[in-house]
């Protein structure tokens, strides 16, 4: 992919007239300059990323239209997160225009505002918090200053209201103001504003998507479309560790509607004039697949043993190894969780044209300048001759953190000379997943003679999670060693213990494993807390107090200690049975974000039903306390769908199952019907929220299980014998 | 084969294989992409839309079956200014998170309100069975009841 070297200054703001806009302000900076390991440590670490640009020129964030409204480019994606409407949020309250006066657009590769890495870790708020503001209060002094100018005022007498500029009786709007400007003053970052004067930032604003979602707008990747428009389908393994040697397509070739079969070295697609025309010609291409061993579920558990694969020491101190040594009182617990799978509701796919050497790609993508380069490469042209048109995405979860469609789509359309479409079937989907790698996890500790735990160790064996990525490099797997997503959740939480280890251990799977949404956060919260629950009742303590004697004196500690206090405070938690139910508790941290659940559970014949969860989340600064609450209800329900349903299986060489219904997942009849969260913000900036509130609700629920049947639950997901 | 049906009010044929699934020939062929695919087994509920005011996944539907009756998708339902119960009320709860099962979802809510202007949980948890990936169904139960709510308040009161 070819680099544009030089850099931007932040000074250099470009103005130039669009299609239809009077003013096209682009500020380049916020560049990315570090090598990209440790922009991912800093990630896996603290949740606190900052935004990573690009070094494409000119880049274009906000556009003024002629009815005085700011569209603006977003770097980031909405994949129902609602980045779209809190990025929203912070730019319209520094460029003081109300939530009616901004769209927001998915920024297309060929404005230059893409983001150089994802959207994904839950950092598109954060990372953006202080470069976005700070741009649009840039352009908003921008248009002070040209007011004053064409009203004739001395800038600093002038207020700006919704977007229009007044003084001395008169006023002016953005949109005239910026009508045949040239050359903008650029002024240093102004100071921003104090968030106590924040009109947007902090209030439950409306998703500014609502009313497309809402009404069945043609937003999402599969709704796209171009003219003269042709239909793909690619040929994808059905079974593990599948190479392709070769394939008969005599018969699919005469096939009605197809229009031409495309073999490539590593895929065959088939284009035609429909959709179904294209599925059914592919099913009738007979490949030669080579497959060298078929692989059984049971073959992937013995891999994901502790101590099958390779240990690395994650998180270290005191004695804990000393301490554990021998197994006088030390208490032992092991649990599992198995593969998942993202079961998005959109398929992966894309519609591309690519016409003398310049590839128009839309689709859904979490790695829009990955994907570019990848297209590029394959077609042999420029970075800067492909422009890929992101579209809202339906459902993301990690799951589009590889997306080889794009590429796909643009090799089928350049044969064929015509835009294609091409998207997978719900079999390819399953099959041909990035799953959530499953883990085993043994656990170790000793109680001290005040039923404090003297030591602890937790270890997790896991498949690939960051190293299963094509984005990481792998150069980066030798450095860092151990899988930083892997591991994401697996250290001990509670710093007031005096000696306590984590340790990870990595195993390559036969097929791909990579990002789901929170990472190993699900699986190994469920562990740790599953067995702090047990240690617990060991020491005949409150299951909560136990986690609140045990956590550090610090910010992160405190903040714990908060969010652990409120839920137990808001559910009323006890030990009791109360009408048939149970509360269960867990609390984990995930990119700084502390967050406690209390799942209420009761049991009817085999059956785990969940009434009520109590969450308390501490982000930090809320920008949309609304949308942080949508974050967590949906979390806890798609935990719980992990947590107590979901499994992939694999059965003589393929990856089972393949469609919704025997992939169990939870539905109406299984969510909460009460669901209460409550937000802290113990801190000054946004932080973490898309993934934090996934990871206690699996252990919540067990732990909820065990008071009322005495059954530890030791495997996602969870079944009563 | 000439279909010669409804959709959204407006009456459309089109020269077609009999058996090509309905959800194709709204998405494709008559370019209303609202109705959306999600599996093309009838398992996610994605395709949901209404045939003679029947709940239908339509990615399993052959397009032959709706020789001569009315269909209506997400995007015949209501529009932003004159809004069905069911749109409002999924506005006024902010159901939507990526959005893309959400017009099935408010199809099948529409169908089963349309016999049942009152469900109950249990109606709901029977009949709602679509599959929401973001997990918004805390939302939707209660985006449900105050859609029935607004179908209530809606409808003109009958005299004695």
């Amino acid at each position: 992919m070819a680099k544009e070297k030089k850099r931007i200054s932040r000074r250099r703001f470009l103005v130039r007239g669009g299609l239809g806009t009077v003013g096209v302000l682009a500020v380049g900076t916020y560049l990315f300059r570090n090598p990209i390991r440790r922009k991912i440590a800093e990630m896996a670490n603290t949740g606190e990323a900052p935004y990573i640009g690009n070094t494409d020129t000119p880049i274009i964030w906000f556009e003024i239209t002629e009815d005085n409204k700011v569209l603006f480019h977003s770097p980031k994606v909405e994949m129902g997160q609602g980045t779209f409407t809190g990025l929203a949020q912070m730019a319209a309250d520094e460029l003081e225009i109300h939530m009616g006066q901004i769209q927001v657009v998915h920024a297309q590769t060929g404005s230059g505002n893409i983001d150089g890495f994802s959207t994904g870790g839950s950092t598109s708020i954060s990372s953006l918090w202080l470069p976005l503001r700070e741009l649009a209060a840039t352009m908003r002094e921008m248009l002070r200053t040209e007011g004053g100018k064409k009203l004739g005022m001395e800038v600093s007498s002038l207020t700006i209201a919704d977007g229009i500029v007044s003084g001395g009786g008169s006023k002016m709007s953005y949109a005239e103001i910026a009508k045949g400007v040239t050359e903008w003053k650029v002024p240093d970052t102004p100071t921003l504003k104090a968030i106590e004067d924040y009109k947007f930032i902090g209030k439950p604003v409306p998703r500014v998507d609502l009313d497309a979602k809402v009404f069945g707008a043609p937003i999402f990747g599969m709704d796209a479309s171009m003219p003269d428009m042709l239909y793909a389908a690619v040929v994808c393994p059905d079974t593990i560790g599948a190479t392709f040697l070769g394939a008969d397509t005599s018969r699919a070739a005469t096939m009605p509607g197809v229009v031409k079969i495309v073999k490539e070295e590593d895929f065959i697609g088939v284009v035609a004039a429909s959709r179904m025309e294209a599925e059914n010609a592919k099913n009738a291409i007979k490949v030669d697949w080579k497959v060298d061993r078929v692989w059984q579920t049971k073959d992937i558990e013995e891999m994901i043993q502790v101590g099958a694969g390779r240990p690395y020491i994650i998180q270290a101190e005191g004695k804990t190894e000393r301490i554990l040594d021998g197994s006088e009182g030390v208490i032992t617990a092991e649990f599992t969780s198995p593969l998942g799978a993202h079961a998005q509701l959109e398929p992966n796919g894309a519609v591309a044209s690519v016409v003398d050497g310049k590839a128009t790609v839309m689709m859904s993508t979490q790695v829009i300048s990955f994907t570019r380069g990848q297209i590029a490469d394959r077609l042999g042209i420029d970075a800067e001759d492909v422009n890929i048109v992101p579209t809202f995405l339906g459902g993301g979860f990690g799951g589009r953190l590889h997306t080889p469609m794009g590429m796909q789509a643009a090799v089928l359309s350049k044969a064929v000379g015509k835009p294609v479409k091409c998207f997978l079937n719900r079999k390819e989907e399953f099959q041909n997943d990035s799953f959530r790698p499953p883990t085993h996890h043994v656990l170790k500790a000793k109680l001290a003679d005040d039923g404090l735990i003297a030591a602890i160790q937790h270890q997790v064996s896991s498949g690939d999670v960051m190293f299963g990525s094509p984005l990481v490099p792998k150069i980066v797997h030798g450095i860092l060693g151990a899988d930083l997503g892997a591991w994401r959740g697996g250290m001990i939480q509670y710093r007031g213990i005096p000696n306590y280890q984590a340790v990870s251990w990595r195993v390559k799977l036969p097929f791909a494993t990579s990002w789901w949404r929170s990472l190993g956060l699900l699986a190994n919260t469920f562990a740790i807390e599953s067995f702090m629950d047990e240690l617990a009742i060991r020491a005949g303590k409150d299951p909560v107090q136990f986690r609140l004697d045990q956590i550090q004196d610090d910010k992160a500690g405190n903040r714990l200690k908060e969010v652990i206090r409120t839920a137990a405070e808001k559910a009323g938690y006890s030990d009791e049975i109360v009408d048939g139910r149970a509360m269960g508790f867990a609390a984990s941290t995930d990119a700084s974000t502390p967050v406690a659940q209390i799942a209420e559970v009761s049991v009817e014949g085999k059956e785990i039903k969940v009434h009520r969860v109590t969450c308390a989340i501490d982000p930090g600064l809320a920008i949309n306390p609304d949308q942080i609450r949508a974050q967590c209800e949906g979390s806890i329900i798609m935990g719980m769908s992990a947590a107590m349903h979901e499994r992939m299986y694999v059965e003589d060489g393929q990856l089972q199952p393949i469609i919704y219904g025997p992939y169990e997942m939870a539905l109406m009849k299984h969510a909460p019907k009460e669901i209460e969260v409550v937000i802290l913000e113990n801190d000054d900036k946004p932080g973490a929220v898309g993934e934090p509130p996934l990871g206690p609700i699996g252990a919540a629920v067990a732990n909820a299980v065990f008071r009322l049947t005495g059954q530890r639950l030791r495997s996602m997901p969870l079944k009563l014998t | 084969m000439k279909i010669a049906f409804k959709i959204n009010g407006r009456p459309e044929s089109v020269e077609i294989e009999g058996n090509t699934p309905l959800l194709w020939v709204v998405r494709d062929v008559l370019d209303l992409k609202g109705t959306k695919f999600g599996c093309g087994k009838a398992a996610c509920g994605a395709c949901t839309l209404h045939v003679d005011r029947e709940a239908v996944r339509s990615c399993s539907y052959p397009v032959k079956f709706v020789e001569g009756k009315e269909v209506t998708t997400i995007e015949g339902l209501g529009k932003e200014e004159g809004p069905h119960p069911v749109q409002q009320a999924w506005v006024e709860e902010i159901v939507p998170q990526c959005g893309y099962c959400q017009p099935g979802f408010m199809m099948a809510t529409a169908a089963l309100l349309d016999k049942n202007p009152n469900p109950t949980d249990e109606d709901i948890d029977n009949t709602i069975s679509n599959v929401c990936r973001c997990a918004t169904y805390y939302r939707m139960r209660k985006a449900i009841h105050r859609a029935a709510e607004i179908q209530k308040e809606n409808t003109p009161k009958t005299e004695e």
